[in-house]
This record gives C-alpha cells, sequence and structure tokens, in this order.
C-alpha cells in the first residue's frame, strides 16, 4: 500500500456486480464513487477512478471457478484492485443475500488482496427488508478479507431513490473513506504489519503493491525444512 | 537438458468410445509407452504414485523395476512419490532397489499428494501435511547417506541404530526433486539440500509458477550450492501434438471437452493460449516450450503429460512418437544455443559418481558376516567406519 496523500492520484476501484443496463447498483456505486471523488479533493487529494462491471465477466469468473485459476481479462481486474487505494464494491441483493455473481467474484480473491483496504459497501435490493444483508453479510465477508469498510455503508431499497437522505448518507460514507485514505490508517496496518497477515505464496496481493514475496524464515516448518526439528 | 513424460496413471473414460479401460489395459498400456519413449530417445518416463481408483498406480517402483528391465537407456523417475504417506524408511528402501536394478537408471520427485481421505489411509493426517513432508525427507534424506541411523521425530517411532539397505548403488542416493506448486518450504527443503525442484506447471496459467522457482534459485545460492543458473529445475508441461495445427486441435478437442478437470472451464483455444498446455503442430509446441526457457531461466528437465484424458494407446504412443522425432531433437538444440554457459547439466547416477568420486572406483557396501542372530551389529558393513555408533536401545 503506497504512501498517502502524496502528488499521485488515489487509485480508486469501483466493483459492480449489477447486470441490469442500466442498472440501479451501478447508478448508486456512480454516486458513491462521485462524491468519494470530491470527498477526496476537499481533502487535497486527486483521483483516478477505474470501475469494473463484473457483468461482462460473469463467463469468465463461472470458468475460474471451475478451473482454479483467473483468465487473463479476469486476472488484470484482480491486479487492479490489488493495487488500489480504496474500493467501493456494489452488488445487489438477491434471494435474501448477496448477488452470487458478487461473491463468486470475491471468491477468486487471493486471501491478502484487500487487507487494510479503505471501502464503502453498497448495495441495492427490491425491498427495504433486506437492508440487513450489507451490514450481516457483506461486512463480514470483507472482515474476512481484513478489508477496511467505513462504518457507513450505502443500502437503496426503490423507496429510498426518492429519499435525501440516501444523498445524505453517500456523502457521509464518502468523508469517511477520505478521512480513512488520507489519515494513512492503511498504510499503517498493512505496510508495517503486512508480514504478520497470512499470505499464500504468489498471491496476487505479493506481486504488485508489496514489491515481493513475504517469506516467514522463522517457523517451525522452514526449521524443519532445513534440517531441524518440529516441534 | 532432459526431455520426457510423466503420467499421472489415471484411468479415463476415452470420449469418443464412451468405453473405459481396465486397470489391466491401462497398466499394459503405460508400459508400451515407456518402452517408446525409450526407442524414440526420450530421456525421463515418470509415474505418480495414486491410491485410489480411477488411479491405477499405487506401486510405482515395481511398476518402474519392470519397465528398466524392458527399456535400455531411458531415466525412470516418479511424479510423484507421497513422501507424506509412505514411511521415509520404505521410500528409502524401495528406491534404492530400484536404483540397483535399473543400474541407477533412476531417480525420484516427491510431492504431498492432494488427495485427503489418503492420509488417514496410511495413518495420517493431513493438517500435518507438509510437516510429514519435511520431517520424512530429513529422515530418508540421512537414511541414504549414513549407514547406521539414530533418528527421534515426530511422526514416526523413532530408530536406533537401524541400517536402510539395500545401500544406494555405489553408495551414491538417487538424486531427489522436490514438487510443489505454491509451498515454499518445500522449495526451501529443495534448495537447503541442494536437490532439485519441479514444477508441474500445468492447469494454472503461463508462468505462474516463476516466483516459486526463483525463490528456489535463490534459497540455492542463499545455501552455497551455486549460483541461481545452477539451481536444478524441472517444469512439466502437457501436450497434444499433430502434423498441423487445425487438425491437432479437432483430435484433441473430445478429450479435452470431455474431462471433468478440463472440460467445464476455458475452452480449448483459451486454454492453450493461457496455460502451459501446448497444442499443435510440433513447431507450435516447440515455440512454446521455449517460452519456458525464456520465462524460468535454463532448466534440466522438461516433462510433458501426453497419456491422460482417455487418450487410447495409439494416440498416446503416436504423441510420443512425435516428441520423440519431431519436437526435442529441435528443443535440444534450440535450448542449447540460448543456454548460458554455468547452466547446470541435468544430473544422472553416472554425473552423482563422477561428483563423489573422480575417477577413483565407487564404494561397494559389503556386510559383515551374519553372526548368528541375523543381525550384523552398529557396524553392518566391512569397511563402515570406526567412528560410526548407534544408540541402541537399552533392556531392562
Amino acid at each position: 500500500m503506497r504512501n498517502v496523500p502524496s502528488d499521485t492520484p488515489v487509485r480508486l476501484v469501483v466493483i459492480n456486480a449489477g447486470v441490469g443496463d442500466p442498472s440501479t447498483t451501478r447508478l448508486l456505486a456512480d454516486q458513491v464513487a462521485q462524491k468519494s471523488i470530491e470527498a477526496f479533493e476537499a481533502a487535497g487529494l486527486k483521483t483516478s477512478l477505474s470501475v469494473v462491471d463484473l457483468a461482462p465477466l460473469a463467463g469468465d469468473i463461472a470458468r475460474a471457478m471451475v478451473a482454479g485459476f483467473p483468465g487473463e481479462k479476469l486476472a488484470e481486474v484482480l491486479e487492479k484492485l490489488a493495487g488500489a487505494d480504496a474500493v467501493i464494491a456494489a452488488a445487489p441483493v438477491y434471494k435474501a443475500g448477496l448477488s452470487g455473481l458478487f461473491k463468486s467474484f470475491v471468491d477468486l480473491m487471493d486471501n491478502d488482496l484487500l487487507i487494510a483496504r479503505p471501502m464503502i459497501l453498497v448495495a441495492t435490493a427490491g425491498s427495504a427488508r433486506h437492508a440487513m444483508v450489507l451490514d450481516d453479510h457483506m461486512r463480514a465477508l470483507f472482515a474476512f478479507m481484513r478489508a477496511l469498510p467505513v462504518p457507513t455503508a450505502i443500502f437503496a431499497a426503490p423507496e429510498d431513490w426518492s429519499a435525501p437522505e440516501l444523498s445524505r448518507r453517500i456523502a457521509r460514507a464518502a468523508r469517511e473513506l477520505a478521512a480513512f485514505v488520507s489519515s494513512g490508517v492503511g498504510r499503517d496496518i498493512a505496510g508495517e504489519a503486512w508480514e504478520q497477515y497470512q499470505h499464500q505464496f504468489g498471491s496476487k496481493a505479493a506481486r504488485t503493491d508489496q514489491g515481493g514475496e513475504i517469506v516467514d524464515f522463522d517457523t517451525d516448518l522452514m526449521r524443519l525444512a532445513t534440517g531441524g526439528a518440529a516441534k | 537438458m532432459q526431455f520426457g513424460i510423466f503420467s499421472v496413471s489415471d484411468v479415463t473414460r476415452n470420449p469418443l468410445t464412451g468405453s473405459t479401460p481396465s486397470e489391466a489395459t491401462r497398466i499394459d498400456a503405460i508400459v508400451q509407452i515407456a518402452k517408446k519413449a525409450d526407442e524414440v530417445g526420450l530421456d525421463v518416463f515418470a509415474l505418480g504414485e495414486h491410491h485410489n481408483p480411477p488411479f491405477f498406480s499405487s506401486s510405482p517402483t515395481t511398476l518402474l523395476a519392470s519397465i528398466a528391465a524392458q527399456t535400455r537407456n531411458i531415466l525412470l523417475s516418479t511424479s510423484t512419490t507421497l513422501i507424506t504417506t509412505n514411511d521415509p524408511v520404505r521410500i528409502a528402501e524401495d528406491y534404492a532397489m530400484l536404483q540397483h536394478v535399473s543400474k541407477g537408471r533412476m531417480d525420484l520427485m516427491l510431492g504431498r499428494g492432494n488427495t485427503v481421505p489418503v492420509y488417514p489411509w496410511f495413518g495420517q493426517d493431513i493438517r500435518n501435511g507438509v510437516a510429514l513432508a519435511l520431517e520424512h525427507y530429513n529422515l530418508l534424506h540421512k537414511l541414504w547417506r549414513e549407514d547406521v541411523v539414530d533418528w527421534d521425530g515426530k511422526f514416526r517411532t523413532p530408530l536406533q541404530g537401524f541400517t536402510s539397505s539395500p545401500r544406494p548403488l555405489d553408495d551414491v542416493p538417487p538424486f531427489v526433486w522436490h514438487g510443489s506448486i505454491r509451498t515454499p518450504e518445500i522449495a526451501e527443503q529443495a534448495a537447503y539440500y541442494g536437490n532439485g525442484f519441479f514444477a508441474n506447471n500445468v492447469l494454472a496459467a503461463n508462468f505462474h509458477f516463476v516466483p516459486l522457482v526463483n525463490f528456489y534459485r535463490e534459497r540455492f545460492a542463499h545455501y552455497g550450492h551455486g549460483t541461481k543458473e545452477q539451481a536444478i529445475v524441472g517444469l512439466g508441461g502437457q501436450a497434444f501434438i499433430a502434423r498441423n495445427s487445425q487438425d491437432a486441435f479437432d483430435s484433441f478437442r473430445p478429450f479435452f471437452e470431455g474431462n471433468p478437470l478440463y472440460g467445464n472451464s476455458y475452452g480449448l483455444e483459451d486454454f492453450a493460449k493461457g496455460t502451459p498446455l501446448s497444442v499443435g503442430s510440433p513447431q507450435q509446441v516447440i515455440d512454446k516450450t521455449l517460452t519456458f526457457q525464456e520465462a524460468f531461466g535454463d532448466y534440466q528437465r522438461q516433462l510433458w503429460v501426453v497419456d491422460a484424458m482417455g487418450l487410447p494407446l495409439d494416440m498416446a504412443l503416436e504423441q510420443v512418437e512425435l516428441l520423440g522425432t519431431e519436437v526435442v531433437p529441435v528443443l535440444r538444440r534450440e535450448m542449447a544455443a540460448r543456454r548460458s554457459a554455468g547452466a547446470a547439466e541435468a544430473p544422472t547416477h553416472q554425473s552423482l559418481v563422477a561428483a563423489k568420486y573422480g575417477s577413483a572406483a565407487p564404494r561397494q557396501p559389503t556386510p559383515n558376516a551374519n553372526r548368528g542372530d541375523n543381525l550384523t551389529g552398529a557396524r553392518p558393513y566391512q569397511d563402515t567406519a570406526e567412528d560410526v555408533s548407534a544408540k541402541l536401545p537399552l533392556v531392562g
């Protein structure tokens, strides 16, 4: 994770699992991205934005699940995420749960891909009764990923699109994201303590930002590998 | 540089005919394939180890010994020998015997195995997989280098004054490759002992294994066995060859698409483009294999899978023939031309004997006479060094 603030723009990556065109999930993600860019600007930071729509990658995601490794296009997207300074993850809720496409995409990530990465969680649904999916399901998912979702998550049921509170919540989440990014908290966590997290050799996280593999030689297994005894 | 083939030993339905070969048919077939590989001048034939249907190779040394008796030049190896679930004492004995009967025409590759239920079948627990592999090799290494071994580890009963027999041929242990796809501890062990490291180089994106191979090279140099370029690297791969590219794709497609491991994932063209699978004319297979040398650096052993996915024997034999006559001769030339001067040669029994003894005669371990109790004591061989002594168990 790189040092922020700096002269180089914040690399903000939006993951959109909405499949419609236009998609309400994408629409909401765009609003969150726009407010985030404004909040970064207010904090003196420029932004470089990439948006990844998962719908065109649905076939690649399915094939990668079966093959056990991502193809070229997906590998590029995962590398982009590995290099992100901040992430907006937006998914529709279907059948009382996160979109399967979204979850399948996350299943393809290396476990250490998003460690300490500031992010905003975003979800849309056909009914307000799905509202807790965001905090009960998506937040738990990114807790497993050791990511840093901001306190405010953005949920929109049909009625929210006409409620001014939605915009206010978006602005609040964006301010939280800017505060996370400009404070450098992700760098403080992941940058200094990177080797204290679990890493799999060859993960995409290690290949990009960290500039090399983390191999801990001070372990029982490594002592055993070099002729020593297991404890 | 050695070129050869390795087999997973799968028994797979032929998707063209819908029929599945019997175990007997596949075991006969693999012997034919190995003999063909020898005839067409390939350097290595390697066989996997599995303990459940639909695989036939539960006892690789028995099968390899039979193949050794029916071949002349080809080096026999494994892909892999399960260092986790086999007792290292048995591995030491079985492979030393194979080394004797094949007159040194063998080595072996160690792997963990990824079939969860196999571990309890052999009294082990897969959660200890990496530790088992590491500790068992530490013991195997000693058993092949010390006439009398005292040993105490976590995973098997201690040994006191144990001698693994027969001693390796010419008292030179078989060369060992450590196979791994993601475990730095295995690469570290290979580097620590100066052994070979093999990446199977299948079922992953192109060059996915480069970081692990580079890690092994760096650690090989770290332990003082030579430069990074002198580390002993082997790569796998998979090939289907026909005279022209379109015929290769057309002939291979039903086997690829009919296979559960491949058929439900990427399409054949994408798979051939994005992974180390080589499908095409001899020239295309040559070109692809040369990209391995470019990405991984000079290496010592290239093996391809050519008999998987239910390929019938006649097609598998044709693959071996094309490899041996059209692909490998060109690759030998091209890779040699691109090779840096310092790159190591692939180890063989002859090269290891020469490295140990120079022009002197190799040691031929000869036991002391039986004392009448079927034991020879703490110094089992006539030339066992005087300072060898064992901690024999105390009675009473």
